[in-house]
C-alpha cells in the first residue's frame, strides 16, 4: 500500500509540473487553434535560463530561497520575450493562412530554441547547483520531500492564479470572447492582436516557472529536455480537453499519475510467471521464483502517449471538452 | 642620472649574457671529446616508438599524462644504454597527437607505421584505439595501449594488440564480488540504462551475485535520458533490497541515487565506471556520499614508489590517470626486444606475448587475446564530494587500499 501511496506522490508532483505546461498549450489552442509545438522549448530555455543565474550566485552568499528567486525572476521575462518574439514572427503573419503552416513554423521555432540553447549552453548535460537542503518527510510511509511540497502548492497556485486571470479580469474577458469568435470580438472594440500576443507571454511566463521546478526537482537540465516534456504536456492538455483550462489542470496530474503507476506496475502485470497457465508452458524460466517480463520500466514514457492515442481515438474532445469533433 | 642607470643595465645584461655564453660551450668540449670515441667501433641501432594519443582538446591533459609516461620508460632505457644485435641502442618517441578523434587516430597510426615504428605505445581512447589498431595489425607493429578499456580492442583476433589497464567486462565481477564480501547484501537490484555498455555491465554484476548465491530482483530499466526514476526506485524500495547498482552513466546515476535517497532507500548503490566521477556530487549533492564505484586499473598513486618518484623529478608534476600503464606499455616493448636481442617486431612479438615483468603498476602477464592477467579494478567511495580509492580487486581477490599499496611499495 505504501508503495501505491507513494507512486501517487510521485506522478501528482510531476503531474503538477505538467499541467503548469500544458496550461501553456490549451491557451494558445482556445484562442487561436495553433498546437505551439516549440512551447517545451521555452521551458526549457527558462530552466537554462534560471541554471545561469543559480550557479553564478550561488557561491554569493545569499540565501538559498533567494537565490532560486531570483534565478527564476530573470528566467520569467526572458521566456515572455521568447514567448512574445515568437508569436511576432513566427505565428501572426500567418495567422490567416492554412492551419498547416503555423504548424510547421511551430517545429522550425523549436529546432532553432534547441540550436540556440545548444550553442549558449553547450551539449552537455547541466547539474543544478544543489542549494535548496532536501527534506524528506513520511506521511502515511510515502516519503514527500520540502521541494515536491513547494512545487504542489507552486503549481496550485498559479493555476488558481491564471483562472482568477481568465474568469476575473477585463482581459481574461477579452481572452475568451477572442477565443469564442475573434471578429465579433474585434468588432467589440477589442485589440485582438493584444489579447493573442499576451496569451503567449502567460503561457510563456508559466513555462519558465516549470522550467526552474523541473531543473530544481531532479537537479539537471540540458538543451534537449524541452521536447520530451512538452510532448508529454501536450499530451495531458489533450487528455484534459485541448482549448479547455480546468481540462489541462487534470490532464496534467492525471497524466503524471498514470506513468507513475504504469511504470511502477507493468513490470509485475506483464510477468508471464505470475499467470499460473502461462507459467506452466514455460516451467524453466519461471522455476524457483523465475520471473519472464515482457514489458519492464524502460516503457515509462510510453504511457503518455499511449494515453494520447486512446484518448484521440476514444474521445477527441477529452475529458472535460465539449463534443465539437472538428476542433479537436 | 639616467646615464647611470643606462650604463648600469647595459653591463647587468652583458653579465648575463656573457653568462649564457660561458655555459652553452662548456659541455662541448666534452661531446666532442667522447664523439671521436664511441662512433666508429659499436655501430648504433635507433629503435622507434610511437605514442599517440590525444595532446589538443578536452582530455589533452591525459594525453600529456600518457605520452609523459612512456617518454620516462625511453629516457630510463637510454640511459641503461642496452645493447640490442650487439649495437647500442639509442630509443626514440614519436609523438603523435590523434585529438581523440577516430579519424585523426587512423591518420595518425598510418604516419607511424610509414615511419617504420618498432612498436607503439597508445591510443588513449577505446574509439580511438580499436580502428587504428587494425592499421597496426596490417603493417604487423606491436602496440601496447595503456588506457583502452572496451573489450572489443582485444577482441578482433589482432595478435600484435595489447593492453595493460583492466577491460570493461572485469568490473562488473569487481565490483560486485566487492559487495558480495564487504558488504554482504542478501537481496539486491540491479538497473541499467539500455544501452550495450550499461547492459553489459548490470549482467557481469548480476552473474558475479548470483554465483555467490545472492539473490537479485528482476532487472529494472530506464534509457540513457531517463530523468525521473522514482516509479522505480519507488517500487525497488517496496522489496526492500540491500545494494542497488546501476550499470551507466552519472548523467542519469545522479538523478538516480538523489531520488532514491528522497524517497528515504537505505539501500548502498553501487555503479561502473561511467558513474565513478566527482560529477555525482555536482548532480545528486550530499546524497551521493558513500555510494560505491569501480574504475578499471589502479589510481596512479597507488604506482610504485621507483615511477611515481622518477616521474615527479622528471616532469615536476604528480602522473594524472594512465601514466603508470604507458610507462609500464613501453618498457614491456623494450624488455621483449631486448629478450628476443631484436627491434624487428615480428622478432619481438613472441616474446612479448610470453613475457612475465614487473612494472610500476604490479606484475603484468598476457593472456591468449593481449588482455593483462589478473588486471586490477579498484573500488572507490564517494568522501566529501571526491571520490576515494578503498579497495583494489586482483584475480577475484580484494584487498584493502592501504593494504595494496604496501604490497606495490614492495615491489
Amino acid at each position: 500500500m505504501d508503495v501505491f501511496l507513494q507512486q501517487v506522490v510521485n506522478g501528482v508532483t510531476l503531474g503538477a509540473v505538467y499541467a503548469v505546461v500544458a496550461l501553456g498549450y490549451t491557451m494558445v489552442y482556445g484562442i487561436i487553434q495553433l498546437i505551439n509545438f516549440a512551447h517545451g522549448e521555452v521551458v526549457m530555455i527558462g530552466a537554462m535560463v534560471a541554471f545561469s543565474v543559480i550557479s553564478a550566485l550561488a557561491p554569493s552568499g545569499l540565501p538559498p530561497l533567494a537565490v532560486v528567486l531570483l534565478g527564476t525572476g530573470f528566467a520569467i521575462p526572458v521566456c515572455m520575450l521568447v514567448g512574445y518574439s515568437m508569436e511576432r514572427l513566427a505565428y501572426r503573419p500567418l495567422r490567416r493562412a492554412p492551419r498547416l503552416a503555423p504548424l510547421i513554423t511551430a517545429i522550425g521555432i523549436s529546432i532553432i530554441l534547441q540550436h540556440l540553447a545548444l550553442m549558449i549552453w553547450s551539449r552537455n548535460i547541466l547539474a543544478f547547483p544543489q542549494i535548496l537542503g532536501t527534506t524528506t518527510y513520511f506521511v502515511g510511509g510515502a516519503a514527500i520531500t520540502n521541494v515536491q511540497i513547494a512545487i504542489i502548492a507552486i503549481c496550485v497556485a498559479l493555476m488558481g492564479g491564471l483562472a482568477a486571470l481568465v474568469y476575473r479580469t477585463r482581459l481574461g474577458t477579452a481572452m475568451r470572447a477572442t477565443a469564442q469568435n475573434p471578429q465579433v470580438a474585434g468588432l467589440m472594440g477589442i485589440d485582438i492582436n493584444r489579447v493573442i500576443a499576451a496569451t503567449f507571454v502567460i503561457g510563456a511566463a508559466l513555462a519558465a516557472v516549470a522550467g526552474v521546478l523541473y531543473g530544481t526537482y531532479y537537479g539537471i537540465a540540458q538543451y534537449t529536455m524541452g521536447s520530451v516534456l512538452g510532448l508529454k504536456a501536450f499530451s495531458a492538455a489533450v487528455l484534459g480537453g485541448i482549448g479547455n483550462i480546468p481540462g489541462a489542470m487534470l490532464g496534467g496530474v492525471l497524466l503524471g499519475v498514470v506513468e507513475a503507476l504504469g511504470a511502477g506496475y507493468i513490470g509485475d502485470v506483464s510477468d508471464l510467471c505470475r499467470y499460473g497457465w502461462i507459467a506452466a508452458l514455460m516451467d524453466v524460466r519461471c522455476a524457483d521464483g523465475g520471473h519472464f517480463i515482457l514489458f519492464g520500466s524502460e516503457y515509462q514514457d510510453v504511457f503518455a502517449f499511449l494515453v494520447l492515442i486512446l484518448v484521440l481515438v476514444l474521445r477527441p474532445s477529452g475529458l472535460l471538452g465539449e463534443r465539437v469533433g472538428e476542433r479537436a | 642620472m639616467q646615464r647611470t642607470w643606462l650604463a648600469l643595465a647595459l653591463s647587468a645584461t652583458a653579465v648575463a649574457l656573457a653568462g649564457c655564453g660561458e655555459q652553452a660551450p662548456a659541455p662541448k668540449p666534452e661531446a666532442k671529446a667522447e664523439a671521436p670515441k664511441a662512433p666508429p667501433p659499436p655501430p648504433s641501432i635507433e629503435i622507434k616508438i610511437g605514442h599517440a594519443g590525444p595532446l589538443t582538446g578536452g582530455i589533452a591533459h591525459l594525453g600529456k599524462d600518457n605520452e609523459n609516461g612512456a617518454q620516462l620508460a625511453i629516457d630510463e632505457a637510454n640511459e641503461a644504454k642496452l645493447k640490442i644485435e650487439g649495437k647500442d641502442a639509442k630509443f626514440v618517441l614519436l609523438k603523435e597527437d590523434d585529438q581523440a578523434d577516430p579519424k585523426q587516430g587512423t591518420t595518425v597510426a598510418q604516419k607511424l607505421v610509414d615511419a617504420k615504428v618498432n612498436g607503439v605505445v597508445g591510443h588513449l581512447n577505446s574509439g580511438v584505439t580499436i580502428p587504428a589498431s587494425a592499421l597496426y595489425n596490417q603493417a604487423g607493429i606491436p602496440m601496447i595501449s595503456g588506457s583502452a578499456t572496451n573489450p572489443k580492442l582485444t577482441e578482433q583476433g589482432f595478435k600484435n594488440v595489447f593492453r595493460v589497464v583492466g577491460r570493461d567486462d572485469q568490473q562488473g565481477p569487481a565490483i560486485a564480488s566487492y559487495l558480495a564480501a564487504e558488504r554482504k547484501p542478501k537481496l539486491v537490484a540491479v538497473i541499467d540504462d539500455a544501452t550495450a555498455y550499461g547492459e553489459g555491465i548490470a549482467n557481469e554484476v548480476e552473474k558475479t551475485l548470483t554465483a555467490a548465491k545472492i539473490k537479485v530482483l528482476p532487472r529494472e530499466k530506464g534509457t540513457d535520458k531517463t530523468t525521473d526514476w522514482k516509479a522505480i526506485l519507488t517500487k525497488l524500495r517496496g522489496r526492500k533490497p540491500d545494494a542497488i547498482f546501476y550499470g551507466g552513466m552519472d548523467a542519469t546515476g545522479g538523478p538516480l541515487i538523489k531520488q532514491g535517497k528522497e524517497l528515504g532507500i537505505k539501500a548502498v548503490f553501487s555503479f561502473g565506471d561511467g558513474a565513478c566521477t566527482d560529477k555525482m556530487t555536482e548532480l545528486a549533492g550530499p546524497a551521493a556520499e558513500g555510494l560505491l564505484c569501480s574504475q578499471a586499473g589502479i589510481p596512479p598513486q597507488a604506482a610504485s614508489r621507483k615511477f611515481l618518484d622518477a616521474y615527479k623529478k622528471k616532469f615536476n608534476v604528480a602522473p594524472i590517470l594512465y601514466a603508470p600503464f604507458t610507462y609500464d606499455a613501453a618498457n614491456l616493448l623494450i624488455e621483449a626486444m631486448k629478450k628476443a636481442n631484436s627491434a624487428e617486431p615480428s622478432k619481438y612479438l613472441p616474446e612479448l606475448q610470453k613475457l612475465s615483468f614487473s612494472g610500476a603498476t604490479g606484475p603484468i602477464s598476457f593472456d591468449d587475446r593481449g588482455d593483462r592477467k589478473d588486471a586490477e579494478i579498484t573500488i572507490f567511495t564517494m568522501k566529501g564530494g571526491k571520490i576515494e580509492p578503498i579497495a583494489v580487486v586482483k584475480g577475484g581477490k580484494t584487498f584493502g587500499y592501504e593494504e595494496f599499496l604496501k604490497t606495490m611499495g614492495g615491489g
